[in-house]
């Protein structure tokens, strides 16, 4: 319980301080007005607007104005659409939710498999055959790797779309490039914890029962190693929804991803600070998830902590 | 010490051939790599141009000398790469020295901060920063520099602890040497190990914020080339001219590979109990 309650407290300081460094990158430029003025505004429009918006305000006096906002969940308005940003956010989100899962599933029905193998077979060819997989999946940008499936499926074989997401095809490359990096995380993670597992007792004495090394580890070996992978899960969900931004850009996939880079470009800043205020409050609610499931799944960390 | 084994002989000789052929961009481009030509727009690997000569890589949408561009390119992702982690290194070990040798209130707020800069992914804040703040050079190096350096506090917090207790430390301060003292001279060489496999890990990521920032157009800024950049236009023109995109790829791919393949080598030679994990 005190475990608890201590980690939502953290949950809390962090989410506190994200809002905190995200409002003082705002004003880092001086003058915030200027990054919300549409493009060949006048001086006189941008002190109404500055006044209008509250910028001319003592910065105290504005932060805490800034957190009021945001308690009542209000993002503002945007000025170059004429619309509240959660609105824009929201109409956005659902396409980067459904690669974030294309992602996930990629890493998760490839990266799981593959630790396992290996684990199980340690020290041989596969081991290393798959190290290499592994290790190409951590160091490819995801740029490169997207580009290249671009060349290979779309250019070449003319198999899938370039860009676009306008059928359930258009997800499968985004979802390739996006998932190596985590793809390679849950190997990892997993090939640690089910060699972790396979040197205790209940291992051996399944195999003295006769039980075959598949169903040992199969009935077994599993349940005990998803603990840690299903924390790591969690983060990763969050790492996907950041590493977004350069995917979806390279595939013109319209989510939360692409819509930041436009509104750099359309220098809407309020929708570019929603964006990261969203990502990084997904982040720590995950974070904070994580840590709460494996007290759940796991009785022998309530006693200590 | 023991001697170093020979493939991480290997991969610090991949290294320092790509820091060198980097840093001596300039003097060994075979082209300008800002000279643009609009004859020569996209030609193919190996096109030979009488009075330019070859292009060993082909040439981009305005007909500059790919080679040259990766060259120079290269030298941009060294130059943000060394200089960002020596922006972090510095900010982070400080404050995670200071946290761990004074402890109490000190220690949690820094604590907090970092627990906090670490629960916003790295690449959205930069893409916030960089632009609100405009896009440079300078502004790359100090946004990188100073968002990714809580992994460093991390681990100089938690060495400093361990090293404090020692009775080597309480010697020292019972002959009367001072707080920085200690912490320089006999502290921070004590923990130096870990936080070069830290230091190692975070350039390979440098790399990849680079270049992925100058592919979002947010990083260095053209003409100068970056391998980020060069990728972006080759998105463009991926129909066309697979040279864009592929021999860059090649560079910062095989740069992050080794950097991250001589992090895991560094990282069992400090503690041989990790190794092959």
């Amino acid at each position: 319980m005190r475990h608890i309650v201590s980690r939502l407290i953290q949950a809390a300081i962090a989410t506190f301080g994200v809002i905190t460094i995200v409002f003082f990158v705002m004003h880092v430029s001086g003058d915030p007005t200027l990054l919300l003025v549409p493009e060949g505004a006048t001086a006189e429009q941008i002190a109404d607007l500055r006044h209008q918006l509250g910028f001319d305000r003592p910065l105290p006096l504005q932060y805490l104005a800034y957190l009021a906002d945001l308690l009542r969940l209000d993002l503002g308005q945007s000025l170059v659409q004429r619309l509240p940003v959660s609105l824009i956010l929201g109409s956005r989100l659902p396409y980067t939710l459904e690669l974030a899962a294309g992602a996930l599933l990629v890493a998760l029905a490839i990266g799981i498999p593959v630790g396992i193998a290996m684990a199980v077979w340690r020290g041989g060819v596969v081991e290393r055959g798959l190290a290499a997989v592994v290790l190409a999946g951590q160091s490819l940008p995801t740029f490169w790797s997207g580009i290249l499936l671009i060349l290979f499926f779309g250019v070449t074989l003319r198999w899938l779309p370039t860009s676009g997401a306008d059928s359930l095809a258009s997800l499968i490359m985004p979802s390739l490039a996006l998932g190596a990096l985590a793809m390679s995380t849950f190997a990892r993670m997993t090939r640690i914890s089910v060699l972790d597992e396979l040197g205790r007792d209940y291992v051996n004495a399944a195999r003295a029962r006769g039980l075959s090394m598949g169903a040992t580890v199969a009935r077994h070996v599993l349940r005990n190693a998803a603990i840690p992978v299903i924390t790591v899960t969690a983060l990763e969900i969050g790492n996907l929804l950041a590493g977004a931004v350069i995917v979806e850009t390279v595939f013109a996939w319209p989510g939360i991803g692409q819509l930041a880079m436009q509104s750099i470009q359309a220098r809407d800043f309020l929708v570019v600070q929603a964006v990261v205020l969203f990502v990084s409050v997904t982040y720590i609610g995950l974070n904070l998830l994580a840590d709460l499931a494996y007290t759940a799944i796991d009785p022998r960390i309530r006693g200590q902590a | 010490m023991r001697r170093l084994p020979l493939s991480t002989l290997l991969l610090l000789a991949v290294l320092l051939l790509m820091a060198a052929a980097a840093f001596t961009a300039p003097w060994i481009s075979p082209h300008d790599p800002l000279r643009q030509s609009l004859l020569l727009r996209l030609k193919p690997p190996g096109s030979v141009d009488p009075r330019q000569g070859v292009f060993l890589l082909g040439t981009d949408d305005l007909g500059r000398d790919l080679l040259a561009r990766i060259l120079c390119g290269a030298r941009a992702s060294f130059a943000v790469a060394m200089l960002s982690v020596a922006v972090s290194l510095v900010v982070g070990v400080s404050l995670g020295l200071v946290a761990g040798w004074v402890r109490g209130w000190a220690a949690a707020i820094i604590m907090r901060l970092v627990d906090t800069m670490l629960s916003i992914p790295a690449i959205l804040l930069a893409v916030l920063t960089v632009a609100v703040i405009g896009p440079s050079f300078l502004s790359l190096i100090l946004v990188l520099g100073l968002t990714r350096w809580p992994r460093y506090t991390r681990v100089a917090y938690a060495s400093t602890l361990q090293v404090a207790a020692m009775p080597y430390i309480q010697a020292s301060e019972m002959a009367g040497a001072g707080a920085a003292r200690i912490l320089l001279r006999h502290v921070l060489p004590n923990i130096a190990g870990p936080l070069m496999v830290v230091a190692t890990s975070e350039f390979g990521l440098m790399i990849l914020f680079e270049a992925g920032l100058s592919f979002l157009g947010l990083g260095i800024q053209p003409p100068a080339p970056s391998w980020g950049s060069i990728m972006s236009a080759g998105r463009q023109y991926v129909e066309r001219a697979w040279w864009l995109t592929v021999f860059p790829g090649i560079g910062l791919f095989t740069l992050v590979l080794c950097i991250n393949l001589l992090g895991d080598a560094m990282r069992d030679q400090l503690d041989p109990r990790s190794a092959g994990r």
